[in-house]
């Protein structure tokens, strides 16, 4: 489960001046090391080279180098930041981690192995605002902003490794950053990637007209009883029909489709979202 | 091997990411940016994941996309601008280089990263 506290500290692996250098090869697999077990780390030189320091907003320092008298004490002059430094003369890659996480000590943090973070990415360039995922999304994932565009709003519901948003985007407009193939990871969109797309599944006429079309006619439908056709209910149950053949076609996991929300949650989250649009077009 | 650029031009900042959380990128691909990066003797920002950032909104990505010129190894740039973006923290247009370790090589990534202007 992922945590959002604040990053717990900032590594500094530092080889300025009054501290002895790592030799490229154990910088690199020290630097390896703290970053495949979620650390941030900043690598300072001498200040030669091309790169410049980004500025920082970490409240704490962790501060490490090859000290020939030992750890300096540091302090921040304004007095935000606590800095911490160690010693790492002599230490392999796993004994400096050792120190790292022992000053860490509780301060949680996110680690790799436990989470993915799984969550669509909107390619503003190319979306067209046509609401197809958020109609499409079983758990609230997108949302609608006060100007009234589409936005990617509670990306900790994204179920993992479900990319079925971005498979019904018309426009290819979804990415998955962490997913496999092109064009869902965020590669180049071509022509066959966008016919392809376009021949997959249209949620329109899945829904026999727009979503919010099918709302209107639930009206329709209580003063004609011969109204099937448009009927919302059974458009939602084509719906399900889609998602449960896209689960056999391998693109959907079964354990999404096992904790579908009820059609009524559907339809009072599309009216929502409507009524969201709508109040922000009259603000307008 | 690159030499110190002049006084008078912005350095640009460096950010290596290491997809810590999915193996989505080439290990041998990253490994060999990293370890170029760190033959070069260049400072350098290095973040586990980029992603994991992005899902809870992390406020450096701020200071990130600030920060240019910058120059970022990390995967597709559609993605990355598009996680910026999402994030409220847009990368520029100018001064801002996305290179593709998902799709490039490790050479090609780092003389990227390191080039002089």
């Amino acid at each position: 489960m992922i945590t959002h506290t604040h990053r717990p500290m900032r590594v500094v692996l530092y080889e300025g001046a009054g501290a002895i250098a790592l030799s490229a090869e154990a910088r690199a697999q020290l630097m390896a090391t703290l970053l495949d077990k979620g650390y941030a780390v900043t690598r300072a030189g001498n200040g030669n080279g091309v790169s410049g320091a980004f500025p920082h907003d970490d409240r704490s320092l962790l501060v490490l180098g090859s000290f020939a008298g030992g750890p300096p004490m540091l302090e921040d002059a304004t007095g935000k930041t606590h800095i911490e430094a160690r010693d790492i003369t002599g230490l392999g890659a796993e004994a400096v981690l050792a120190l790292v996480e022992k000053t860490r000590g509780e301060r949680p943090m996110n680690q790799p192995g436990t989470w993915k973070p799984w969550f669509p990415v909107i390619d503003y360039a190319r979306c067209t605002n046509c609401m197809q995922c958020l109609s499409f999304c079983l758990f609230d994932v997108y949302g609608v902003s006060q100007e009234g565009k589409i936005q990617v709003q509670n990306n900790d519901n994204c179920k993992t490794n479900c990319p079925a948003c971005s498979r019904v985007c018309p426009e290819v407009a979804i990415m998955f950053p962490k997913y496999s193939s092109a064009p869902i990871n965020g590669d180049v969109v071509n022509t066959d990637d966008l016919r392809r797309e376009k021949m997959k599944v249209d949620i329109t006429s899945l829904l026999g007209g727009d979503i919010y079309a099918s709302l209107k006619d639930r009206s329709a439908q209580a003063k004609s009883r011969f109204s099937k056709e448009r009927s919302p209910d059974k458009a939602l149950e084509e719906r399900k029909k889609c998602l449960t053949k896209m689960a056999a076609d391998g693109f959907i996991p079964a354990e999404v489709l096992a904790s579908l929300p009820s059609p009524d949650e559907i339809l009072r989250k599309a009216e929502e979202a409507k009524a969201r649009a709508l109040a922000a077009g009259m603000a307008e | 091997m690159f030499s110190a650029v002049p006084d008078s031009e912005p350095k640009p900042k460096l950010l290596y990411c290491r997809c810590a959380y999915a193996q989505v990128v080439p290990q041998a691909v990253k490994d060999g940016v990293l370890a170029k990066l760190c033959e070069s003797g260049a400072s350098f920002e290095s973040v586990a994941d980029l992603c994991e950032m992005a899902a809870h909104r992390d406020e450096r990505l701020k200071a990130f996309a600030a920060g240019t010129p910058l120059r970022i190894a990390a995967c597709y740039p559609r993605v990355v601008r598009g996680l910026f973006l999402q994030c409220g923290s847009p990368l520029p247009e100018e001064g801002a280089e996305v290179l593709n370790m998902r799709a490039q090589t490790a050479e090609e990534v780092a003389a990227g990263m390191l080039k002089e202007e």
